[in-house]
């Protein structure tokens, strides 16, 4: 009758623990989805645009610049100050303005999403920090994170489903 | 119980007990922390280029949040050189204490206890944080107070009051070593409960006795217990992630404090350094003008009102769905334990965006610490802008996902229902996609 319970027992807890390794499997691959999976999206026409950025110590005007995939756009950039600089994090574009002289470059959005562009000439001492923002086209990144957390949240709430923690509040 | 005993392989043993291996490494640290305060007071006023700012900011502060922290807990304070020139005072000797007690040997002033003041001097370094991250001579000279106070305090108070009450890192370190996966604890509790002597707690420099050790919070993971005990009965254990934090422990509401102190700064501290707002950089830089107070207004109306309120909600909204009711004091501690994993993570996600787009500033420092022109070592080139890549973004999205999944499931657990955990879950959320915004919205 024994031998009976403690193989019963032992039966579910494999039977448990079969079902905590296929859930985590299951959530990976959902993670891996929604961080991967290609959202196919209607871009508007591609389009010429020319953007004039102010730099004085230490912010860029505007700071927050928004494009859409594709688009062909001509950064006028001057600085009121001091020597500055621009550069596009992920995109081969740089810029250097000597005070009131006006720099322009060019470059095409193929990649969507959201850059910091920096200031690329040591400046003064919050260089490092002199920071703006270009998003081209949607942040798919920023709303596959949220997707990302929700699953977060359910696989927690599934990972202690069948735990006595829902139950009792304890940890088993 | 899920535990892998590091004393019991013998050269992870040896590691741990002789003295001699923690002793070179805290001599090396002291070295360098003195050698930090003669760059940044004699080297270059341009922080890009001057060794204090780069490591402190850059190398250090980087290594404390990935790997010091979630791999060993308070593994730093076992090498941190700030309390060595006290302690050594306070034991008549260097490597070892020698039996001669220098100093008054005070106990902390009771109502100065708790992690309040240490939760006040992180605010403080919110508040000054531009200046001091930009400038090398004031980082320099914040480093000296620290040394100096935590010396004249070693002379007053007895162990290590300035580590335990005051220390801005020791409290962020100490809070986080809940959820690291490293811990000291008592290998048979009946050995040490006929042991009369208690020689481990006359021993521990943090003032813990091991036996009564339920958290790894005040461990400074110093190894002197092991070392004094005539039983062999304390073991440094690998553990799983997280393993303090549960139903069954003890929090306190200086913790909860702290805890969202640290989240409120992770908050702002992205918004400061990594968001694109000019003004707000300028207003957080000019210390002393009505732009600055505006700015450390805001800065004090977030932590102190704005998060804190919205988590005293949460709890309150948790407490009334639970079926025991507890005080809204004893709520806001026990519920605390929610921001371990969350803090964490966040300053995790923080450190990949603003740390690793610098990094290529170390190399250069190395060659030139004080940036005079030397090249030393042949490291000197100029340093790329920095970048933050797809690779980085990516990693930040999982790394505040995993925050998610975490805290959400140490609110469940700490919570009697899933009814109960919901609004901290909710809180946690919140966090995290403010988070997700500023670093890559």
């Amino acid at each position: 009758m024994m031998e009976e319970l403690l193989s019963t027992q032992e039966e579910l807890n494999h039977q448990s623990l079969q079902t905590k390794w296929r859930l985590m499997v299951l959530i990976s691959q959902c993670a891996l989805l929604i961080l991967f999976l290609p959202i196919p999206l209607v871009t508007p026409k591609p389009i010429d645009r020319l953007i004039h950025i102010d730099a004085t110590s230490f912010q860029f005007t505007p700071a927050e610049i928004k494009v859409n995939q594709g688009d062909r756009v001509t950064i006028e950039f001057v600085s009121t100050d001091v020597v500055h600089g621009i550069s596009i994090d992920g995109y081969d574009f740089q810029l250097t303005s000597d005070p009131g002289q006006p720099v322009t470059g060019t470059f095409v959005a193929s990649w969507p999403g959201m850059f910091r562009f920096r200031c690329s000439v040591a400046c003064g001492n919050l260089h490092p920090f002199m920071i703006g923002k270009l998003w081209v086209g949607p942040n798919l990144i920023l709303i596959r994170g949220v997707l990302l957390g929700i699953l977060a949240v359910v696989a927690a709430i599934f990972s202690l489903k069948k735990s006595k923690v829902l139950k009792t509040g304890k940890t088993s | 119980m899920n535990r892998l005993d590091l004393t019991r392989t013998r050269w992870t043993n040896f590691l741990i007990r002789n003295r001699w291996p923690q002793f070179l490494i805290r001599a090396i640290t002291l070295a360098g922390f003195i050698f930090t305060i003669l760059a940044g007071l004699l080297g270059s006023v341009v922080g890009s280029h001057n060794f204090a700012i780069i490591f402190v900011w850059i190398a250090w502060w980087t290594a404390l949040k990935l790997f010091f922290i979630p791999f060993g807990g308070r593994s730093w304070c076992s090498i941190c050189p700030i309390p060595m020139p006290g302690e050594w005072i306070q034991n008549g000797g260097i490597l070892q204490p020698r039996g001669k007690n220098f100093g008054l040997g005070k106990r902390w002033p009771k109502f100065l206890r708790g992690r309040w003041l240490q939760a006040g001097g992180f605010m403080l370094v919110g508040l000054f944080g531009v200046i001091t991250l930009t400038s090398p001579s004031v980082t320099s000279i914040v480093l000296l107070i620290i040394l100096l106070l935590a010396f004249v305090l070693a002379l007053v108070f007895e162990r290590r009051s300035f580590c335990n009450y005051l220390c801005p890192i020791g409290g962020f370190t100490g809070l986080y070593a809940q959820a690291a996966p490293v811990e000291v604890r008592v290998k048979n509790p009946e050995i040490c409960s006929t042991h009369a002597q208690k020689s481990c707690y006359e021993a521990c420099p943090w003032g813990v006795y091991p036996l009564a050790l339920k958290s790894s919070a005040n461990c400074g993971l110093c190894m002197e217990c092991l070392r004094v005990c005539p039983s062999d009965n304390l073991a440094v254990n690998l553990r799983p992630w997280g393993s303090d934090l549960g139903p069954e422990t003890k929090h306190s509401l200086d913790e909860a404090f702290l805890g969202l102190v640290m989240v409120s700064s992770a908050l702002m501290d992205s918004a400061i350094f990594l968001g694109p707002w000019g003004q707000l950089k300028m207003a957080a830089y000019a210390i002393g003008t009505g732009s600055w107070f505006l700015f450390a207004g805001l800065f004090l109306v977030i932590a102190l009102m704005l998060v804190p309120g919205i988590y005293t909600l949460a709890v309150w909204i948790a407490n009334k769905l639970g079926e025991q009711k507890m005080n809204l004091r004893k709520a806001l501690a026990h519920q605390s334990q929610v921001l371990v994993p969350l803090g964490l993570t966040a300053w995790i996600a923080f450190t990949i965006s603003f740390a690793l787009a610098k990094f290529s500033y170390v190399l250069p420092v190395v060659s030139d610490p004080f940036g005079w022109g030397w090249n030393l070592l042949g490291t000197v080139a100029k340093p790329w802008v920095g970048q933050s890549t797809l690779t980085s973004m990516l990693l930040q999205v999982i790394v505040l996902a995993l925050g998610q999944f975490w805290s959400s499931r140490v609110a469940i657990k700490i919570s009697g229902s899933l009814k109960q955990a919901l609004p901290m879950i909710v809180f946690s959320a919140m966090t995290m996609v403010g988070m997700l915004w500023l670093l890559i919205g």
